[in-house]
């Protein structure tokens, strides 16, 4: 029992909701990994150890189930904090925002990024909750003037839209080039 | 005095000092923000800067490492909120200064002492470089893996409460290095027959996801806020008088800054905590800690702006970044073919020296823009933090999408966002990952090309630097290993 306590005290940290079962599915994807190392890695015959293409993964791998064990072992052993389903629920909330981000990233190329941006922006804003027409103007405002710094000043690489081609040839190039 | 000149020279560009200007007052404005950080910004800015010249993209992103913490200190005295996670110690006597009514003195103090933190670190930097220009080309590559693993080490061990977590997230990120081709046979690793994988996952992409993505996530989950900070009255320059009441304190939380921001993975949080500690324990006045001391906020305020120069020092001299902004930085080194290390610092001394000057400029336009615009950076703290994580969320697309055009790039680092949302919700770091990442590349290159020369493990230390680095590593174990037990001991007693 004492041996017990002794551990306890050892590995006792403060912790938050939902540390358990990160700790849990960290651990359990490094040993997924960690059994993958003989098909995922080569072994080359006649090359020294640590020039061996499998030796830094599973150098890597290694730590990370032995940390995983141990930080394991200390939320296992701290003091339980309720709220647990909730957090979770707050981590699966933000795929919604994936989502948002994924869609935008998938218009940019079809609308152009100056159209797409001006509508993502606004949208954005107003399902974040803000309804004041100053807020949505200032989204656009503020999405004209990244696009305007990063492609037209910048010259980042973002294509053009599709819709970009059902353009005049003159305004075309322009928008190819600045927006 | 040659150098000088034409590091002079290097800086005498509009372009440079557009970036610099831009750099400097965009990082206040940045660090100001509490939610938005250093990171987020430099995160975002990285892929931009890939088309400007190194000179130039470093100058802008250096401009925003070294100014974000000024901007930071000014939602930490005023709304008690820190603008960067760096400024948590300001608060403990900024807020109280403020509710005293001494906002103005506060802030000025703050300025004052980031000023001196930061002009006295760069100082230290062009003093030490021709020591550092002496030493660094005797790093082989068997030094430069062991101060990469010193720096492995440290940052594991420099997390206090949660090392097991930093070392499995540290160890990720070296598993993260490895995805995809292997850089001597080309045989592939953990690509499960995926092509996407094939050419591994990109730096910018986790840093982008981890930082960038991560926040603005968190910020548009998480309840709006609204933050309200009262206007400062009254001119600002007072405090510039008063630091050389706090001269011993400023001088002394300086050179804290600069010894733990050259050492990896310690950084500012370690600088901050001792020179508190000192300043606290040689008061007159030390029960005033913690509620409004003077001698507290100064101490606080320069030791973590004597960072930023300090960390460029194992970057510039080693090519060895100690924490997540420098770990960014690299990559616009290899991006322009600059490699650092100690070829940079025999080869190409003009344009570090330059650096220097740009951060040391960089020092005296943001304190000349705080002491007259303090009210209107007030204005930028009171955005609300949805709409932020709106602006951040846009932001993050072109540094992600700019990189290769890749939608895979952007699923991956919208999975590194949400991956970053959960650790930032259990206070776990996400740095480690990242350094995992750049230093693992590192120990794997070093460790191969050391090999054909060391025919016995003992080969491997026979050399004096590699001596001592391993020397270095076996003392902080043990350190840490005693401290472990010292404290597990008291609590035991405090217990009996």
């Amino acid at each position: 029992m004492s041996q017990i306590k002794t551990m306890q005290q050892l590995f006792k940290r403060e912790r938050r909701s939902g540390d358990l079962i990160f700790a849990l599915l960290f651990l359990a994807f490094a040993i997924f990994l960690l059994a993958n190392i003989g098909n995922q890695t080569q072994w080359v015959k006649g090359t020294k150890l640590v020039s061996q293409p499998s030796f830094w993964p599973a150098i890597s791998l290694a730590g990370m189930t032995l940390f995983g064990i141990l930080h394991l072992i200390g939320s296992i052993l701290s003091p339980r904090i309720y709220g647990r389903l909730k957090e979770i629920g707050f981590w699966l909330r933000s795929l919604e925002y994936v989502s948002w981000f994924l869609a935008y990233v998938w218009l940019v190329p079809i609308i152009g990024y100056l159209l797409a941006t001006l509508i993502f922006m606004p949208l954005l804003v107003f399902r974040a909750g803000y309804r004041e027409k100053r807020l949505l103007l200032l989204s656009m405002i503020i999405g004209l003037t990244i696009v305007v710094v990063f492609k037209s000043f910048l010259s980042v690489k973002i294509p053009g839209g599709m819709i970009y081609e059902y353009l005049p040839d003159a305004m075309r190039s322009f928008m190819l080039i600045n927006f | 005095m040659e150098l000088l000149l034409a590091a002079i020279d290097n800086l005498l560009r509009w372009d440079v000092l557009v970036a610099l200007l831009i750099g400097s007052i965009g990082g206040v404005l940045i660090g100001a923000i509490p939610g938005v950080g250093a990171a987020v910004a430099i995160a975002i800015l990285l892929p931009a800067t890939f088309s400007l010249e190194p000179l130039v993209g470093l100058t802008l992103l250096l401009g925003i490492y070294g100014s974000s913490m000024y901007g930071g200190s000014i939602p930490a005295i005023l709304i008690n909120t820190p603008g960067t996670a760096v400024n948590a110690l300001t608060t403990y006597d900024g807020y109280p200064m403020t509710q005293r009514n001494e906002a103005r003195r506060a802030l000025s103090l703050a300025y004052s002492a980031s000023f001196m933190g930061g002009v006295f670190s760069v100082i230290c930097l062009m003093l030490l470089s021709p020591l550092l220009a002496l030493i660094a080309p005797h790093f082989g590559s068997r030094e430069i893996f062991l101060a990469a693993l010193l720096g492995i080490i440290l940052v594991v061990l420099a997390h206090r409460g949660k090392v097991f977590a930093a070392g499995m997230l540290v160890c990720f990120g070296i598993f993260l290095n490895n995805i995809g081709l292997e850089p001597m046979r080309y045989t592939k690793r953990y690509t499960f027959e995926q092509s996407w994988l094939a050419s591994g996952v990109d730096l910018i992409v986790v840093i982008l996801g981890l930082f960038a993505l991560s926040q603005a996530f968190l910020l548009l989950v998480k309840k709006d806020e609204r933050p309200e900070a009262a206007r400062v009255s009254g001119g600002i320059f007072q405090g510039l008088k008063e630091l050389w009441l706090y001269k011993r304190v400023a001088t002394v939380a300086s050179s804290f800054g600069v010894v733990m921001g050259m050492i990896p993975g310690v950084g500012e949080f370690t600088a901050q905590f001792m020179s508190y500690t000192y300043a606290q324990k040689t008061s007159k006045t030390p029960e005033q800690f913690g509620k409004g001391s003077p001698e507290g906020l100064v101490s606080s305020e320069a030791a973590n702006n004597a960072v930023p120069a300090a960390a460029m020092i194992p970057l510039l001299a080693l090519g060895i970044p100690g924490e997540a902004l420098t770990a960014m930085m690299l990559s616009v080194f290899y991006v322009h073919n600059v490699i650092p290390g100690p070829q940079l610092f025999q080869n190409q001394m003009d344009f570090v020296m330059a650096l220097y000057i740009a951060l040391l400029l960089l020092n005296v336009m943001v304190l000349i823009f705080l002491l007259f615009s303090t009210n209107m950076i007030l204005k930028v703290i009171r955005i609300p933090t949805r709409f932020l994580g709106v602006v951040i969320l846009t932001l993050s697309f072109v540094g992600v999408y700019s990189l290769r055009n890749s939608m895979t790039d952007c699923i991956i680092a919208a999975v590194f966002g949400v991956f970053g949302l959960i650790l930032k919700r259990l206070d776990l770091p996400t740095v480690p990952i990242i350094l995992g990442m750049v230093l693992g590349n590192i120990m794997e290159v070093k460790l191969r090309s050391s090999m054909p020369r060391v025919k016995t493990p003992l080969d491997f230390i026979d050399r004096p630097i590699a001596a001592i680095l391993f020397g270095i590593i076996l003392i902080v174990i043990f350190m840490h290993i005693r401290s472990v037990v010292k404290e597990y001991r008291s609590t035991k007693q405090d217990e009996v």
